[in-house]
């Protein structure tokens, strides 16, 4: 094996596992937070690949700075959602939860496939041109700047719910929702700030993302699943492990491409996922037993 | 109640003869889903273990079938059992898996998605199985290679199935395992401090449920005539299969029937309405809306509702 092919697919993994554990983090903090899984992630992350899209093909925006207004639409969207439905359900079983964040998958997918139709494309930024070399390997531009921009804003995460108000009553709610309504935390508020976070996270990451992953609307499914298994790998409801397992699941994709073949990338994560479940079911950075 | 059973048999098995080619079609899709439902409601629905990934033993069954059919010359009335018995064994492995750490709720989602998906990216990329292209069946018209030429003996084969299915998860309802099913699903800790082995009572159902959605694989790749990887695998179809008995009343046993008899011309008709207008995907968008509104609104689903209607009409 070629080293400089291992060098180059542990490195592109690497820069791509930033838009990973954005994701993951997104979802893991909805999880922790009201222990609701959501089901709709992959597509609440294509629908801001499409809104950066719109952004740069008719407005030309380039998603390096779209990406703040799909993170705005989204965190309204995730607000809706927890207002309008997933409020109504935090205490019904998981099965109709999860039945619950079927259906608004299965709408915000099949309203995708309506808007614009079920042909790939991919949002052309003038960065996404130009690569950097580093000895025998490159870099594409586009990746370091998404991965940058992921770290950013995860970073950015971590500071609000270490050093603010909301974020501080948000990881009380998470450990103990009784106890923070005890001492009198608002937990609707918490709840919708919480699912608006998350799916902000999860619409910056698309548009961050949109340059260098061509999408279509049946792409949201797949996220998902990447999604689920990151945070699985990681233990749900753990930021951290959110964001090693970001890391750790595309480097082990990119390393599958590389010594298999690319079109079993996806069988990498599950193996993960399978051992992990197998192992040590709470994951690496859980806690508790699942 | 026996007497109403009875007349629905009856006027189901004469209705080819008066419908026309179309609605022959709609009810065999009808029945064949119900069927289908009928196999997840045992371990969806009655266990209350919530596998999203039941088109994975549907794309077993039918490959099985239809490679012995295509390379060793095997008759898919053979077959089925073998696919069905494939499928058995992946549904024990992923039971194992998760009951074994009792895996519940949205981790058994995701270990049956996982397995889904897993069997979808593994069909294509092997081309021995066809890879991406997927099989296709040549159409024969040979009883012995399960193709008719009439489209009633579907019909009769589709009905078979959903009524033997129903009879099965009839009889099981009145059996001890059916109750125990039951009490695991409202309250395991209490099914095992009473001294239920409920990891074994989980491993039939899911056996059981798997090996009936395989035997169903064999419908699907000799009526259809082709067996796509994306299609027979992917979640599309495991969300087709869990919807019927949702909608219906899951852990019921007319409930996967009612929910197809509701959900099936509703798509028939929104994919060839919404099709027309070049709207591909809103009939998918109609499930999404129904999913959110039978949690909300209906989370037994129709058939205790209608049950409760009839009731209070009575008294």
């Amino acid at each position: 094996m070629d080293p400089t092919l291992v060098g180059q697919g542990l490195l592109s993994g690497f820069l791509f596992g930033g838009v990973y554990s954005l994701m993951a983090v997104g979802l893991t903090l909805i999880f922790g937070v009201m222990r609701v899984v959501n089901f709709a992630h992959g597509d609440m992350m294509v629908w801001g690949m499409y809104l950066a899209w719109l952004l740069a093909s008719r407005a030309g925006i380039d998603p390096y700075v779209g990406f703040v207004v799909c993170a705005a639409a989204l965190f309204l969207l995730g607000i809706v959602v927890q207002r309008g439905l997933v409020e109504r359900i935090v205490d019904a079983p998981h099965e109709m939860q999860i039945l619950l964040m079927l259906g608004v998958a299965l709408v915000l997918e099949n309203a995708a496939l309506v808007a614009f139709g079920p042909d790939p494309t991919r949002v052309r930024s003038p960065l996404s041109q130009s690569t950097v070399w580093l000895g025998p390997i490159f870099v594409d531009l586009a990746r370091l700047l998404t991965f940058g921009v992921a770290m950013a804003l995860t970073a950015a995460l971590w500071l609000f719910l270490a050093r603010t108000d909301l974020g501080r009553t948000m990881r009380a709610a998470a450990d103990n929702p009784y106890g923070a309504r005890v001492i009198g935390a608002d937990v609707r508020k918490v709840y919708a700030a919480a699912f608006g976070v998350g799916a902000a996270c999860v619409g910056a990451a698309g548009a961050l993302v949109s340059p260098i992953l061509p999408f279509q609307p049946t792409s949201g499914l797949g996220l998902s699943v990447t999604s689920f298994n990151i945070v699985i790998i990681g233990g749900m409801g753990s930021l951290p492990g959110a964001f090693a397992g970001g890391i750790l699941v595309s480097v082990a994709e990119s390393m599958g491409a590389v010594f298999f073949s690319p079109s079993l990338k996806e069988l990498v994560s599950f193996g993960l996922l399978i051992a992990i479940l197998l192992f040590r079911p709470a994951g690496l950075f859980g806690k508790t037993a699942a | 109640m026996k007497l109403a059973a009875l007349l629905a048999v009856g006027v189901l098995v004469a209705l080819p003869w008066i419908v026309s080619s179309y609605a022959l079609t709609v009810l065999i899709f009808i029945f064949f889903y119900a069927y289908l439902g009928q196999a997840w409601n045992i371990v969806g629905g009655y266990a209350g273990q919530l596998s999203v990934g039941h088109a994975a033993f549907v794309g077993v069954g039918g490959y099985a079938a239809a490679l012995l059919s295509m390379h060793a010359g095997l008759t898919p009335w053979i077959g089925m059992w073998i696919g069905g018995a494939l499928a058995a064994l992946l549904g024990a492995f992923i039971g194992y898996l998760g009951f074994r750490f009792g895996l519940r709720g949205f981790y058994f989602v995701l270990l049956t998605v996982a397995f889904a998906e897993i069997c979808r990216v593994v069909a294509l990329n092997v081309d021995a199985v066809g890879g991406a292209l997927g099989l296709y069946i040549t159409f024969t018209g040979n009883p012995r290679q399960f193709q008719f030429q009439d489209n009633r003996v579907y019909y009769y084969v589709a009905l078979a199935l959903m009524l033997g299915a129903t009879a099965l998860v009839w009889a099981l309802e009145r059996h001890r395992l059916g109750s125990y099913l039951t009490a695991i699903r409202q309250d395991e800790g209490a099914c095992e401090a009473l001294g239920v082995d409920t990891f074994r009572c989980k491993m039939l159902a899911m056996v059981l449920s798997s090996f009936l959605t395989g035997v169903g694989g064999t419908f699907y790749a000799f009526y259809l005539f082709s067996l796509q990887p994306n299609a027979v695998f992917g979640i599309p179809l495991s969300v087709e299969i869990i919807i019927r008995p949702i909608v219906g009343g899951a852990g019921t046993v007319l409930g996967p029937i009612l929910g197809s008899f509701i959900l099936s011309p509703l798509a028939e008709i929104s994919r060839t309405y919404f099709a027309q207008g070049g709207w591909n995907g809103a009939h998918l968008i109609v499930y999404g809306l129904l999913l959110i509104a039978v949690v909300l609104f209906l989370p037994q689903g129709a058939y205790p509702a209608l049950l409760r209607l009839a009731r209070r009409r009575a008294a």
